[in-house]
């Protein structure tokens, strides 16, 4: 089709083509067209189908705000065609509408059958019997309703990103008034973004003609001079606590506090009540407007306008402008004939009420009615005006209020909260909307989104839902796309008169606003958080030697680097390094860090000699188990703790947390990323260590749990002599800066003894041979550690105070229930983690909490909790595997490799 | 929950970048009075209304401190660093 004479304000580009594809056609319009427009302009009428009816739908709004032009795009559901700009290549169907948009077999059978009139309450009373069949009557439906389909397959290439932003002036809405109170407060010196949904800034001065698409182009122009940093298109998806505002904008959520809010969000257009008051060719006077000023497009041959206000006149002298046939405007009014219309040589039938629409799959003509004097008027497009209702929801959100002005028959706000304005027509029109009388003939829609007509909210009300917020949750009246921006207002003057009271009444009143203001789209909210990954100084080492990585919490660890049995035994056999660098690693130093650490720990910390290291649990108030790891001494008044990996910023807090409420004079230093550690153990290690370094290594001068400064391969290191994998071992700790340099040089030392880096996996295997507890493995929230195999680390006797200590002293006064112990497999298969342990009559009695088999041992090992009361030496159990298999077992209390520990202190 | 929280160290910030530590509370001094002990343990006030609490600024000087903020309205009424409320 030929679009109307280039003219200001109009959106498209005319020396610009853009193809794209529509139901596997192609279809062309103009750079700057909307999919909608392209559409419109190629001829498409019937855009969707009804969310319950399947009834043909037209453009009805053109503003993003009723649901009629849903599609979908590139495999993208629920797409606006009217807001999103046509780009070369896209791929928009129709959604709702099978097998076509011409011929939808839903529609079909609700007209050929009244009685599968699907009104309200029709799934719930019909398909409820027989209860049987509800599996069957479940897939029939889900596949008949929705908003279109996702494909599970899609996988998204974009990047969404969130943006955290501070300014002085946040406005809503750039419209004349959000336009001019941003001018005025970036004058003022103050920072300020102005945030628009519109594809033109202006409001309704976008969309009405030369003069207004000056001033908006003035306005704006001026508002870029003042330094306003403008968002367009752009949505403000609501105003949460603390004034903060998620603005989305393209692939990007920015989350604005705003100093001060002022929201100009303006008025929205609403429909007029009457029958088939949805057949596409009925649409609201600004989306003729919108059709005519931006697209330039004409909306058909012949327009008939029904209204309630000055807008439906505004469009009528449009819509002549650019050469349509306006037959006649209806005005609901009862006043003088307008001069203008008069110019346009427009009949201005005054006091008339639309009766209904007629048509079947498109609008031939339009019914209006003065009392019982009738017209029918025949025409292509009904342009309806039903007057405007202000955007009020965010001033809601924010923590004001409205109320119902009588006299103008619509809410207003009414208290603002501090810090928050509103600006324009958001404050509430002049112009009063007549009632409406009660229309006839057909079905007349209250709500397009969820195909709520007149007889439904009737229907309601006589079942007992006889106030709006109850309403809505039978009717699903303002529940849908629009959120009640074209229907609350009609849907609360139809309940009034229902129920024969004033719109103000109460139980009329408003529906809650809440957020999303604006549809939102899920890859937004999941945007990019912050959470990294961790990578310790040596992670390109065993990326590069062929390291299978995992998450370890924040972390990425090495599981294995291919062979995980033969890791294990280059550990049992001759030497292997782990790299522990993921360790929580904490200074803490002070003329009280003993007596500090005395009253953290269960064990005793203030006796220790110099040079030496101890094991440590750390226990919550209730005496569970938190954490664990290692404590050394490195001076009278200098302590370096372990803390587990996960646990690493847990125990800060919680070390310093304590430290709060206790005030000594001790500092804890959290050192984590600046100290990288390695784990060199296996028969070989003093012998592989001894070649780097000048410390004395021999078993005499640096013993089993000791702690020493030495210098290896040139590097200032602390070694822990510790054993969590039971061979002979070092942990060295050093500068992060030297990480890979030192696990290079500890690498080629131990090459003549076939030496093997090892991975988690390994790791785990070696320390459930010792029955060595990983805390949140085997232990969960409610493990205490005299139940948890560790009551020789719970100094019960110690003078001082400390954290879980009372809680300790009675559960031992109460004595154990349950124990933590070790387990053999019997017949040699390795249950699953998580199995049970069932006991007499075959009830669980326990369940496993680690498991493997050990090749070094040649059978099956575990750890487990059982009843205290069957947790001897030697007890046989059973496991119920998930698997199905039944697997015999026997307690064991000490650990299965090197029970008295002599390798360690060898 | 997005109210601004003022570190005593750092100035207003959003609330994300705290980390909550519960009411402040006074320790029981031995495990003989059991009710005590579990109500310590295990039993909030929970007050609709003003309240004192522990908070941990994660995302920023990574210290401790403490607010009066009022549960109703997440209003906070006052903040210091540990024993400093007014």
């Amino acid at each position: 089709m030929t679009r109307l004479a280039e003219r200001r304000g109009e959106l498209i580009d005319r020396t610009t083509p853009v193809t794209f594809g529509w139901r596997g056609e192609q279809v062309t319009g103009l750079a700057g067209d909307t999919i909608a427009s392209a559409l419109f302009d190629a001829g498409v009428r019937v855009f969707s189908r009804s969310f319950k009816y399947h009834r043909p739908r037209g453009l009805l709004c053109c503003a993003g705000q009723c649901p009629n032009c849903l599609v979908q795009v590139d495999g993208e559901p629920a797409v606006r065609a009217c807001m999103t700009p046509a780009e070369p290549g896209m791929q928009v169907d129709p959604i709702n509408a099978w097998p076509s948009l011409e011929t939808d077999v839903l529609h079909a059978v609700g007209r050929a059958t009244p009685s599968f009139g699907m009104q309200v309450g029709f799934y719930y009373k019909t398909f409820i019997r027989p209860r049987w069949a509800w599996k069957y009557y479940e897939k029939f439906l889900r596949s008949a309703a929705g908003l279109g389909k996702l494909d599970p397959a899609h996988r998204r290439t974009e990047r969404f990103e969130k943006v955290h932003r501070h300014v002085d002036v946040l406005v809503i809405g750039g419209g004349e008034s959000g336009l001019e109170a941003a001018i005025a407060a970036a004058r003022d010196g103050r920072e300020t973004a102005l945030v628009d949904e519109g594809l033109a800034l202006g409001g309704r001065l976008a969309f009405c003609g030369i003069a207004a698409a000056g001033r908006a182009a003035d306005l704006v122009a001026q508002a870029e001079e003042a330094g306003v940093e403008i968002l367009s298109p752009a949505w403000a998806g609501g105003v949460y606590e603390g004034k903060l505002v998620p603005v989305y904008q393209g692939n990007t959520m920015y989350r604005f506090r705003a100093g001060e809010i002022v929201v100009a969000t303006g008025v929205v257009e609403q429909p007029l009540v009457f029958g088939r008051n949805d057949l596409p060719g009925v649409m609201l006077g600004s989306a003729a407007r919108r059709l005519v000023n931006q697209f330039r497009i004409v909306p058909g041959e012949r327009a008939v306008v029904v209204t309630a206000d000055d807008l439906g006149i505004d469009a009528a002298c449009d819509l002549a402008e650019a050469g349509m046939e306006v037959a006649a405007v209806a005005d609901l009014r009862e006043r003088d004939e307008d001069e203008r219309l008069a110019m346009c040589g427009i009949e201005h039938l005054t006091g008339f009420a639309p009766v209904e629409a007629r048509g079947r799959s498109e609008v031939t003509g339009l019914v209006v009615a003065r009392g019982s004097e009738r017209q029918t008027i025949q025409a292509d497009t009904v342009v309806m005006s039903g007057g405007t209702v202000a955007q009020w929801g965010l001033l809601v959100q924010a923590g004001g209020s409205v109320r119902y002005d009588r006299s103008r028959r619509v809410y207003v706000p009414d208290r603002v909260p501090d810090g928050v304005r509103v600006a324009g027509e958001a404050v509430g029109t002049e112009r009063a909307v007549p009632a409406q009388a009660e229309a006839a003939g057909g079905k007349q829609f209250v709500c397009y989104c969820e195909d709520v007509t007149t007889k439904d909210v009737h229907l309601s009300v006589s079942e007992g839902f006889a106030s709006l917020e109850l309403s809505k949750r039978y009717t699903t009246v303002t529940m849908g796309p629009c959120q009640g921006r074209m229907c609350h207002r009609n849907s609360g003057l139809l309940m009034a008169r229902e129920l024969g009271v004033d719109p103000d009444e109460e139980r009329v009143g408003v529906t809650t606003a809440r957020p999303p203001h604006n549809p939102t789209s899920f890859s937004l909210l999941a945007a990019r958080g912050y959470e990294p990954e961790k990578r310790t100084a040596i992670h390109h080492w065993h990326a590069e030697s062929g390291a299978k990585m995992l998450w370890a919490g924040d972390w990425k660890r090495p599981y294995d680097y291919g062979g995980a049995e033969d890791e294990t035994a280059a550990v049992h056999e001759s030497l292997g390094l782990i790299d522990v660098s993921t360790l929580g690693k904490m200074i803490v130093r002070g003329p009280e860090a003993a007596a500090f650490l005395e009253r953290i720990y269960p064990n005793r910390y203030g006796d220790m000699k110099l040079a030496r290291v101890r094991y440590g649990i750390v226990c919550g108030d209730d005496g569970s188990i938190l954490d664990d790891g290692t404590v050394a001494r490195l001076s009278e008044t200098e302590y370096y703790v372990t803390t587990t990996s996960s646990g690493a910023g847990g125990m800060e807090q919680w070390f310093t947390w304590w430290n709060a409420v206790w005030g000594m004079d001790c500092q804890i230093v959290n050192v984590t990323s600046a100290i990288a550690a390695v784990n060199l153990a296996g028969p070989n290690a003093r012998t592989a260590l001894g070649k780097l370094t000048d410390f004395d290594l021999s078993n005499e001068a640096f013993p089993y749990l000791g702690a020493g400064h030495a210098t290896i391969a040139g590097v200032p290191c602390l070694i822990l002599r510790i054993g969590f994998v039971g061979e002979l071992g070092y942990e060295i700790h050093y500068p992060t800066g030297a990480g890979e340099h030192l696990w290079g040089e500890l690498m080629g030392a131990g090459e003549e003894y076939g030496v093997k880096p090892f991975g988690l996996e390994p790791q785990r295997v070696l320390r459930l041979e010792k029955m060595h507890v990983i805390i949140g493995q085997d232990t969960n929230a409610e493990s205490q550690p005299l139940e948890a195999a560790m009551p020789w680390i719970v100094k019960l006797d110690k003078e001082n105070d400390w954290i879980g200590r009372y809680s300790i002293e009675w559960y031992q006064r109460r004595g154990d229930r349950f124990a933590l112990v070790g387990f053999e497999g019997q017949n040699g298969s390795v249950p699953k983690e998580g199995a049970q342990i069932i006991g007499a009559g075959g009830m669980p009695v326990g369940r496993v909490t680690s498991s493997r088999f050990s090749r070094r041992l040649g059978k099956s090992i575990g750890i487990a909790w059982l009843p205290a009361a069957s947790s001897e030496e030697g007890t046989p159990i059973t496991i119920s595997d998930p698997s199905g298999a039944t697997i015999p077992a026997s307690v064991r209390r000490s650990a299965f490799y090197d029970p008295e520990g002599a390798l360690l202190r060898s | 929950m997005s109210f601004l929280l003022e570190c005593p160290n750092c100035g207003r910030r959003p609330v994300d970048e705290f980390s909550y530590g519960g009411e402040v509370t006074v320790r029981p001094r031995s495990s003989e009075d059991e009710r005590a002990l579990f109500g310590y343990l295990y039993f909030k006030e929970n007050v609709a209304g003003a309240q004192r609490e522990w908070w941990f600024h994660s995302s920023g000087c990574r210290e401790w401190f403490q607010a009066e903020r009022d549960t109703r309205s997440n209003e906070v009424l006052q903040t210091a660093p540990p024993g400093g409320l007014a």
